[in-house]
């Protein structure tokens, strides 16, 4: 593999990074092209807006538009059929600029060689996942989001596989991958194994989730790791957040990953040669692919790069504790069954028709409490960012503080709502009507848990670890105070919070309180907006699904 | 850069274009030419024809009939050495001797553009087409890189291009030529050079520009004998700029839109770049059965407004017999993009059905298009038979406008696959048996047995007993 391994083209890209090192204020859209033409690509431009719901304040933006830059390595005597990826957003506030321009030395070195089979697409995006959003859905021709975007130009038929690469800074002393995609989808275990040979092939440093790979499996320290590992990537995949540009290519069935060139102070240093190298390799073999990757898993968990958890052995985990609602179910059914039972025994010239005990608990008392939890959940879904107009002008907040305000405000408000409601009901038997609706609430959050564990294993265990225990104890005798601090511990906006404070210590960054509570504000905001602009599903997930039936486990408790 | 274009098909046309020639043709006659047209990228491209006509004594039936019209494409070839090496056999002189010696297949495959294809048509003697002659036409074209091939540099010779040159021509040629096209730099001799220099030009409207050729004889004794061997040399005074190429008037585009395995969308984009003349393009679409095209969504829009085709002949598809065939007549308004798009829903094959390598995804063939395209000068009527033979590969109808095929990439896409691995076999083994198990056994389970006295009388006796009942005697 010679790349630049003559001086002329180190010299090159030396020039290069000068250039991109300089002070960017956007895209530099007219050298881009000139460049890759140069190179000998065909070279295309797209250019998109998007006016999210809110201003973002974590990447200071509002109002987005951009340019995408790609240029098409047409793979010799090929009919375009098939296409390769490589990506790399650049932006005016982006640090990406080095990965630019080894982007550009190796559309170079790739133009010269006649091996290709595959058409090789070279991404350039600006304002990082919105222009690869922008650009994927103009390559398919959907509009998912809402994005207004010029068609494309140039296709390059079916695309295969990509890969993302950022360079976070100058100096890079490890390459960490990143696999955890839009809603938790993970691209092919291939893709990994392809990248980690290449890693030991050139001796880099890899790492996963920023964690250096354990080497001693026999003594505590390596499975520790390996533990701490596993933890960070189950947060990672539950948080449904795109860990990567790559992670809005999984929806269109791309396999890809991300690889970040971190300094992460070692003393080994990498320059670009060893990761150009490694990046070549990669594309080498995606080249060769007959098919697309689909041997190896999609459902995995990775406590090391080597390592891998299959769906086989951790699938029995969550149905373990998914069973645990089953058989409270089953346990309140009989009870309800004996309960029935025991009124017609004992009332004696009761109703004439003895009643079936499941029509007996009277369901028109379960249809109140169902459809306000219901309610509070789509006013969770809907009010915040149709709503954040008139906050501001009553209250002397920016719209993304009233966004999240409001969101917590109807979050916290649900709370309230269960003391109103019971007055509403009339039941004759009031031991039953908790029972059954707590019977419903219990159905109702296995199905959605099992359901979310099939699609996002990650999310569905963190749910179900810590809603499974309350929901099983949750009742209106007993301890109530203590029942009642389980349930708001374990709900969901304190199953994010805690999830926080455990990513990053886990991260060995811990937060003080005050952290983290604008650390939880911003995130609150981020998963609103990644639903509206990328289409994320966790946000949607929780306020229609969980909050309801989480609401509804309150009302169990607060059943009088 | 006709790689921009790509399209690695082996075309076999029975019956093509162009009109039966007036003049009496010789019999068995070779024709041989090589076309080399430098680009402005700085790549070139070279173009290779033989033509052999024979007489025979197979008659053509009357006109041609329709019915036996065939259309078929194999959209996964990739031409290869193995398609090469069947071709170059069909040449009279194979590669011994002619032009034919530059066919080198390690130099043809390190090309960026490969195209070849071999043409078959019946060709008519005489005005009232009493007898016939076949021609068999042969064409090759290939685009050298100046980035793969030339390792940089734009200069060009056949010894770079093929690693050979040409010594003498085929003997049973009738005529053997090498054109090089000079039109752009022929005005001011200031870019490209020519080695040796040409003894004549030939000049002629192609593809709707005027262009000039240098023209080499290599019958012309002369021509061989200076130097014992014939190398051009293709010279550049001033690098060539890295300017984007002209933009050809009619482009197409193809691609599947959606996402996921049950719906997409096939999306045709047409390009007409004349900036004020409109024309009709016949679009030839046939896609395989398992992709279920609703009719009901085919759209066609130009300039936002919609577009429609002045004649739409669609023939559905049966499965697993044939395809779904939809052929338009569509204008395309002057410098527009149209686009054609149609819905289909992927289908579900049998497990028997599927490729080795499902994965890889099914492919869609081109579409064709055929059209009219209007040329920037007009055109003199041409005499078929003394023109060059790459002036007869676009032909021109009328003198504005010639005529153009184009097919637009092939397409794949994914069809609803099943996991082909282990697990998915002993699934399918398990289900087997436990079907043909549960099955016999339920139904020894819960089927009643009685027995039943064997019938003896058949037809008679069932009426004597119908007949009995009515009159109330206990039957037979």
């Amino acid at each position: 593999m010679g790349l630049l391994s003559d001086p002329v083209r180190r010299r090159a890209l030396a020039r290069l990074v000068l250039r991109l090192n300089a002070p960017l204020w956007a895209l530099p859209v007219a050298w881009l092209e000139r460049t890759m033409r140069s190179v000998g690509l065909e070279v295309y431009t797209q250019s998109f807006s998007r006016k999210l719901p809110f201003p973002d304040e974590t990447h200071e933006r509002y109002m987005v538009s951009g340019t995408n830059v790609y240029g098409i390595l047409r793979a010799p005597r090929a009919a375009s059929t098939e296409s390769l990826v490589f990506t790399v957003p650049c932006g005016s506030d982006s640090t990406n600029s080095q990965a630019v321009g080894l982007l550009l030395a190796l559309a170079a070195h790739f133009r010269g060689q006649i091996y290709w089979a595959k058409d090789i697409i070279f991404l350039v995006t600006e304002h990082d996942l919105l222009g690869t959003e922008a650009w994927l859905e103009a390559y398919h021709d959907v509009n998912v989001t809402g994005m207004q975007s010029s068609p494309l130009q140039g296709w390059a038929g079916a695309i295969q596989a990509a890969v993302a690469l950022e360079l976070s800074s100058d100096v890079v002393t490890s390459l960490d991958v990143a696999v955890e995609g839009l809603n938790g989808q993970l691209p092919n275990l291939d893709l990994l194994n392809l990248f980690q040979t290449f890693c030991q092939k050139g001796g880099l440093l890899c790492t996963l989730q920023g964690k250096l790979q354990p080497q001693d499996w026999t003594s505590l320290d390596g499975p520790l790791q390996g533990l701490q590992t596993l933890l960070l990537m189950v947060l990672q995949q539950a948080s449904g957040r795109p860990h990567g540009p790559h992670g809005l290519f999984l929806r269109y069935r791309v396999e890809a990953l991300t690889l970040r060139g971190i300094n992460s102070f070692r003393q080994y240093k990498y320059d670009l040669v060893a990761v150009g190298k490694a990046l070549e390799g990669m594309f080498r073999k995606l080249n060769h692919l007959l098919e697309r990757l689909h041997q190896s898993f999609f459902l995995y968990l990775l406590p090391a790069l080597s390592r891998f958890v299959s769906i086989g052995l951790y699938m029995p985990a969550a149905g373990f504790l998914l069973l645990v609602l089953g058989l409270k179910a089953l346990e309140l059914w009989m009870q309800l069954h004996e309960a029935g039972v025991g009124l017609e025994a004992g009332g004696g010239p009761g109703p004439s028709a003895p009643l079936p005990p499941a029509q007996g608990v009277g369901l028109a008392s379960l249809v109140a409490p169902l459809l306000v939890s219901q309610a509070m959940g789509l006013a969770l879904y809907i009010l915040p960012v149709l709503g954040q107009h008139v906050a501001t002008q009553h209250f002397p907040v920016g719209e993304a503080e009233a966004v999240v305000l409001t969101l917590l405000a109807i979050y916290v408000a649900g709370l309230a709502l269960p003391h109103n409601t019971h007055r509403v009901v009339s039941t004759q038997a009031p031991d039953r009507g908790w029972m059954a609706l707590k019977l419903v609430a219990l159905i109702y959050l296995a199905l959605q848990l099992g359901c979310i564990a099939l699609t996002n294993f990650s999310l569905g265990f963190l749910l179900a670890a810590t809603m499974v225990p309350a929901a099983a104890l949750t009742e209106p005798h007993g301890p109530r105070p203590l029942y009642a601090a389980l349930l708001v511990l374990t709900g969901p906006a304190a199953t994010l919070l805690g999830s926080l404070f455990l990513w990053r210590e886990l991260q060995e960054a811990p937060l003080s309180i005050a952290e983290g509570w604008q650390l939880f504000l911003a995130a609150l905001a981020q998963g609103v907006l990644e639903h509206y602009t990328y289409g994320a599903l966790l946000f949607p997930l929780l306020a229609l699904g969980l909050y309801p039936c989480w609401l509804l486990f309150w009302n169990v408790l607060f059943w009088k | 850069m006709a790689a921009a274009m790509p399209l690695a098909l082996v075309v076999l046309l029975l019956l093509g274009p162009g009109g039966p020639a007036r003049a009496e043709s010789p019999r068995d006659s070779l024709r041989e030419e090589l076309v080399i047209t430098p680009l402005p990228s700085g790549d070139v491209a070279a173009t290779f024809q033989f033509r052999i006509r024979w007489d025979s004594e197979l008659q053509r039936e009357g006109d041609t009939d329709h019915y036996f019209l065939r259309y078929a494409v194999l959209p996964r070839e990739v031409v290869c050495t193995e398609n090469l090496t069947p071709w170059k056999k069909l040449l009279p002189c194979s590669s011994k001797a002619g032009l034919s010696v530059l066919l080198k297949a390690d130099r043809l495959f390190h090309t960026r553009y490969h195209s070849q294809a071999v043409h078959i048509r019946p060709i008519c003697r005489n005005a009232r087409c009493t007898s016939i002659s076949w021609e068999l036409r042969q064409t090759l074209s290939v685009v050298f890189d100046a980035f793969i091939t030339g390792q940089g540099k734009k200069d060009w010779s056949l010894f770079r291009m093929f690693s050979r040159t040409l010594t003498e021509p085929c003997p049973l040629a009738s005529e053997s030529r090498v054109y090089v096209d000079i039109t752009n730099y022929s005005q001011d001799n200031e870019t490209v050079e020519v080695n040796p220099p040409p003894t004549t030009t030939y000049e002629d409207v192609i593809l709707g520009t005027r262009r000039t050729y240098a023209v080499y004889d290599l019958l012309d004794t002369a021509m061989i004998n200076n130097s014992r061997n014939l190398n051009l040399q293709l010279k550049w005074k001033k690098p060539p700029e890295n300017e984007a190429p002209p933009v050809p008037f009619l482009h197409a585009q193809r691609y599947v839109s959606g996402y996921g395995l049950q719906k997409g969308e096939l999306s045709t984009l047409l390009y007409n770049t004349h900036p004020y003349r409109a024309f009709p393009v016949l679009l030839l679409d046939s896609v395989p059965w398992y992709l279920r095209l609703y009719v009901h969504t085919l759209t066609i829009t130009s300039k936002g407004k919609e577009n429609k085709p002045s004649y739409i002949h669609y023939q559905p598809a049966q499965d697993r017999l044939q395809p779904h065939l939809l052929e338009m007549l569509i204008q395309l308004p002057a410098n527009s993009v149209t686009k054609v798009s149609i819905q289909f829903e992927r289908a579900l094959l049998k497990w028997t059905e599927y490729t080795p390598d499902p994965n890889h995804g099914f492919y869609i063939s081109p579409s064709v298009l055929s059209a009219l395209v209007p040329s920037m000068v007009a055109a003199k009527p041409v005499d078929w038979e003394g023109s060059p033979l790459f002036n007869t590969l676009f032909p021109v109808s009328d003198g504005s406008s010639y005529f153009v095929r184009l097919y637009t990439e092939p397409l794949l896409v994914n069809l609803p696959t099943p996991d082909f691995s282990m697990p998915y076999n002993v699934i399918c083994l398990t289900c087997t048996v436990v079907a043909v198990c549960y099955g016999s056994f339920y139904n020894l389970l819960t089927r009643t047995f009685h027995i039943e006295e064997p019938s003896t009388g058949g037809l008679a006796k069932r009426l004597a007993n119908l007949i009995r009942r009515a009159r109330g005697v206990p039957p037979l």
